[in-house]
């Protein structure tokens, strides 16, 4: 085999080379088209669909990302976090909170509880070196067991529960758990201006923290004007625009038309992008320049996109939840900025390769268990968000499909099992919640009867884990023979 | 330079569970010096310098004895961390690197640069941010000393070996206050010219006063680049030379020099003829790509009636032989057996052409463990030569009856030692699992037996067995052996030539009772022997 460098490969290869890398994104991005014309809906509702989903769904499949680059694979354990946030529902309801005070309160209620059992489950996953996910997968069902026998007994049998929710018979949930009128739309409904105030408080507060945290251990700290400045024309902004009429209706309503947040977001990018193009000279062989460029072509195309009718037409059917897709930012923010921390690197080597970390003095099952925990964590806050905007759910059963559905996203998004990034995470959802939506649709369309969607559904599951399992190792095929 | 010696380890004696394998070695190597350590495989090198590292192997099989010396203090090292934190690192053989990190990220692994973050002020400094500026600019100054010129945010995965073993040896060279830097045979996985640069970066190392100890087997390496060496044999301390005094030749002796002894009595009188012309198997440019094993383009013949050894030092590619031959790993090049050619692609082919193999990893591939003795004496017969089967109708069944006679016959034969053909090959003992081996193959009645490594792991007087036995096969029922073993002495005591491998190519085929100056110079990869030697 040659060693000819990389950058002298001909366009064929380069794009032979893409194709088989993205093999797994454009095989759905085919069914969905595919699916999409044989079920001849409106587009403008497909959308509108996908992305209600997408803001239920995505921190569900955003906590996947840290334990499989610690090298435990899908984490089909994050049912686990979702009945942690369940229970610490049942409780928040049954004391009377409302609104984004319940849902603060199920969030303090709900950490300690995934602490808890993410702690249990790294153990355990401990004990199970290199079978992670059947692990994780039987661990599921084994805790959705008990919580039954809770759900169904404990609640009430032994636990005191006086409350509407318990069956007549004096213990036992009913099977249906009502969250309208109190938590159903709690994040979904703060506005996209409070949100901003919200966020640059918080920046502005923690860049302090920094910087004197920073000057007592006699770090040397870097200039933090400009950060101070940046979140504070967001602060003030968010206060002015609730006087102006015009802003104040584009952006403080409880939902963000899709078209208004394509040209904000666009702008945004532009900004963003013309900043990093300032700070990082054109001409210099950095990659800081290539990635700018992009930020700035892609807010360009967001922007001009909105003004194409057709487009504008189904953007403003879309109505976002700003503070929710604030935190599914957050999110990302966070699985970036972890993963650029020690405790990160440590994690990534421990994925890598668990006898070179010990060797580099690195405690592996303490990192493991810390990933295990941060991802039942984010679990549990990602199934309160999902059931608050859901409104209503199942008692029992509810939690059962997290782990498949968000493992079968973030698959579809071209991650595998040891590899996935917050960029595979957001394309799966998108793509993965499409399917879900056209699949039924198409199905029927071509069937004729409408109870074939389930059916569908569950099919189109695990037919994604099971094909991008096998395009995975495929590729690991391919780049074996590569090396011989 | 200055005579003081940075290291000294002095009396160092380690049993493994009764077994010395070192016996009151010393080693002492100086400030700035080039330090070669030689010696066979099982020479001891890697135990003294798994004692030097402090490496659990060492503690948890109940220390050793002497005393070390480390920059004029006595220390005790009793875990590798000690070890670095006294300025000793060590290049792996096998790398210890991560190869879908970058080449800073690899060399910074575990003693990363931070800068605090809100998240570190809270809860501790394993969420400070990792400071890529500075790390980047540490792992530049450590390439830029070895004089790598790879970019130091290039993924390590895809590069050339070569790079790989510099990017370790940066790794070291950025530890702050190295002392003494541990070569583990480096250049066993390198190409020629890359060996020559990992030898020059070796120089520059220890012109900045760092002590080098460089493990190799290679002699001419240890001329061109070392200022002394400490040779070992057998877990004794040999010598310790200054190189100018010396020469390859020397070197050799001192590594082999011991005493043939007698393993196999003549079992009968040689009536064998053997002619030169009457090839069983050749082999042309021949490459198997074994891991750990490479054959990289061996031609040999062999002669119909002979038994052929083929020996060399561990990793250079002698088992790579064997195992390509019978297409368990990839291999290339033309076999020519009997007069038809063998597909080593083809898994089985050479098994039904009439070659049988005991494997040198009997408890992994050479035996169902699990299995009774008779199954595992009568299974590749049945699957390749459809033997010990008989039909009845459309279908066949495992003729048991005939199989538990055959394996009483065999089991009577070889004198193989158990409670009957029922037992399980597990329970045996090394050496009757290797006769239940050397059954299976005999039981295919091939035209050759290949066997690799068939002392491995058998006690002394099992060992004279299973080699009386292939002289017996030999000698009386004719059949050609290809025998690949590490200890030469078993070769020399039953082959009629030997074919010596290094660096996956035949050095020279030798009578057996050559030198011990020309056999260890052909294992150091010296000189090209004669190959026409009869």
């Amino acid at each position: 085999m040659s060693n000819s460098p990389l950058n002298k490969r001909s366009w064929q290869d380069a794009l032979k080379q893409f194709l088989f890398e993205n093999k797994v994104i454009i095989l759905f991005v085919g069914l969905s088209i595919l699916c999409m014309a044989i079920a001849q809906t409106n587009v403008s509702y497909i959308a509108s669909e996908v992305f209600s989903r997408f803001g239920r769904n995505a921190c569900l499949v955003l906590a996947l990302i840290i334990p499989c680059l610690a090298g435990l694979g899908m984490n089909f354990g994050i049912v686990v976090g979702a009945i942690a946030a369940q229970i610490s529902i049942f409780w928040v309801v049954h004391w009377g909170f409302t609104g984004i005070t319940g849902f603060v309160l199920c969030v303090l209620m709900t950490t300690p509880l995934a602490i808890l059992f993410g702690w249990l489950q790294g153990m355990l996953f401990n004990k199970t070196k290199g079978s992670e996910m059947i692990t994780g997968l039987v661990l599921g069902f084994f805790a959705a067991g008990l919580y039954r026998l809770f759900v169904l007994y404990i609640m009430g049998g032994v636990i005191p529960y006086d409350d509407p929710n318990l069956l007549d018979r004096g213990f036992g949930l009913r099977n249906a758990f009502d969250l309208t009128g109190n938590l159903k739309y709690a994040l979904d409904d703060i506005s996209c201006l409070t949100t901003f105030t919200v966020l640059s408080v918080v920046m502005l507060l923690s860049t302090l923290v920094v910087y004197f945290y920073g000057k007592k251990t006699g770090a040397e700290s870097k200039p933090i004007a400009g950060k101070l400045i940046g979140w504070g024309a967001l602060l003030v902004f968010s206060i002015v625009a609730r006087y102006i009429p015009f802003l104040n209706e584009m952006l403080g309503g409880t939902r963000l038309l899709l078209s208004d947040a394509a040209v904000l977001g666009g702008l945004a990018l532009i900004l963003w992008g013309a900043m990093l193009l300032v700070k990082n000279r054109p001409g210099k062989a950095d990659p800081m320049f290539a990635k700018a460029l992009k930020w700035v072509i892609l807010g360009a195309v967001l922007v001009i996109s909105a003004m194409i009718p057709v487009v504008s037409k189904v953007y403003r059917a879309v109505r976002l939840p700003a503070m929710t897709l604030a935190v599914i930012c957050l999110y990302v923010l966070f699985n970036s900025w972890i993963l650029n921390t020690r405790l990160g690197q440590n994690m990534r080597t421990v994925g890598q390769n668990r006898s070179v970390a010990t060797s580099a003095g690195i405690n592996v099952d303490k990192i493991r268990i810390i990933a295990t925990c941060i991802s039942t964590v984010l679990a549990a806050w990602g199934q309160l968000i999902f059931l608050q905007n859901l409104g209503t759910f199942n008692t029992v059963q509810q939690q059962d499909n997290v782990g498949l559905y968000s493992v079968a996203a973030i698959l579809v998004g071209g991650a595998n099992v040891q590899k996935a990034t917050n960029k595979q995470a957001i394309i799966g959802v998108f793509l993965f919640h499409t399917l879900f939506v056209v699949a039924p649709l198409a199905a029927t369309q071509l069937v004729g009867d409408s109870a074939i969607s389930e059916y569908i559904r569950m099919f189109f599951s695990y037919g994604v884990i099971a094909v991008s399992l096998a395009m995975h190792a495929w590729k690991l095929a391919g780049n074996s023979k590569k090396k011989a | 330079m200055n005579n003081e010696y940075v290291l000294k380890m002095e009396d160092i004696s380690k049993e493994y569970f009764g077994n010395k394998v070192l016996k009151g070695v010393q080693l002492k190597v100086r400030p700035g010096e080039i330090h070669a350590l030689m010696g066979e495989n099982g020479a001891g090198k890697s135990t003294l310098m798994n004692i030097l590292f402090g490496m659990p192997v060492i503690h948890n099989t109940g220390g050793f004895e002497g005393t070390i010396e480390f920059d004029g203090q006595k220390v005790s090292i009793d875990n590798p961390h000690k070890a670095m934190e006294l300025g000793i690192g060590m290049v792996h053989q096998e790398f210890m690197l991560i190869p879908g990190f970058t080449v800073t990220e690899n060399i910074k692994l575990g003693r990363e640069i931070t800068t605090p973050t809100v998240a570190s002020a809270l809860l501790g400094k394993s969420l400070e941010r990792l400071d890529t500026a500075a790390m980047a600019a540490d792992a530049r100054k450590a390439l830029d000393t070895i004089g790598l010129g790879v970019e130091e945010y290039a993924k390590v995965a895809g590069m050339p070996v070569g790079y790989m073993q510099f990017v370790e040896i940066a790794r070291e060279i950025d530890k702050t206050g190295i002392k003494l830097l541990i070569f583990d045979e480096p250049t066993a996985v390198l190409t020629e010219s890359e060996a020559d640069r990992l030898l020059e970066t070796m120089r520059v190392i220890a012109s900045q006063g760092i002590a080098i100890v460089f493990i190799t087997h290679r002699i001419n390496e240890v001329i061109a680049v070392t200022d002394s060496m400490t040779v070992l044999r057998d877990g004794t301390f040999v010598e310790r030379l200054e190189t100018k005094d010396t020469t390859a030749a020397r070197i050799a002796e001192l590594m082999i020099g011991r005493q043939v002894e007698k393993l196999v009595e003549d079992v009968q009188e040689d009536k064998r003829s053997i002619r030169d012309d009457d090839l069983l198997l050749t082999l042309k440019d021949f490459h198997v790509d074994m891991p750990g094993e490479r054959v990289r383009g061996v031609d040999l013949n062999l002669r119909r009636g002979e038994i052929l050894g083929i020996g060399g030092l561990a990793g250079q590619g002698k088992v790579g032989i064997p195992n390509g031959i019978l297409g368990l790993y990839p291999a290339s090049g033309e076999i020519t057996f009997d007069g038809q050619n063998i597909d080593p692609k083809k898994l089985g082919d050479a098994l039904q052409k009439g070659v049988a193999f005991v494997s040198e990893d009997r408890r992994g591939v050479g035996l169902l463990l699990e299995e009774s003795i008779q199954q595992n004496i009568t299974f590749t017969a049945m699957q390749i030569q459809g033997k010990f089967l008989k039909k009845i109708g459309p279908v066949t069944q495992y003729n048991s009856r005939q199989a538990y006679q055959h394996t009483q016959d065999m089991i009577q034969a070889l004198d193989i030692r158990c409670t009957g053909p029922d037992q399980w090959a597990g329970r045996l003992s090394g050496g009757n699992q290797q006769k239940v081996c050397l059954a299976r193959a005999i039981t295919m009645e091939p035209k050759l037996l290949v066997v690799s490594e068939p002392t491995r792991g058998i006690d002394i007087g099992a060992k004279k067995l299973v080699l009386e036995l292939l002289a017996k096969m030999n000698r009386e029922q004719g059949m050609t052996i290809i025998m690949v073993s590490s200890e030469l002495n078993e070769l020399r005591s039953l082959c009629d030539r030997i074919a010596i491998v290094s660096d996956g190519k035949l050095t020279g085929i030798f009578a057996p009772d050559a030198s011990d100056a020309e056999y260890g110079l052909a294992m150091s990869g010296v000189v090209e022997g004669d190959k026409n030697h009869d």
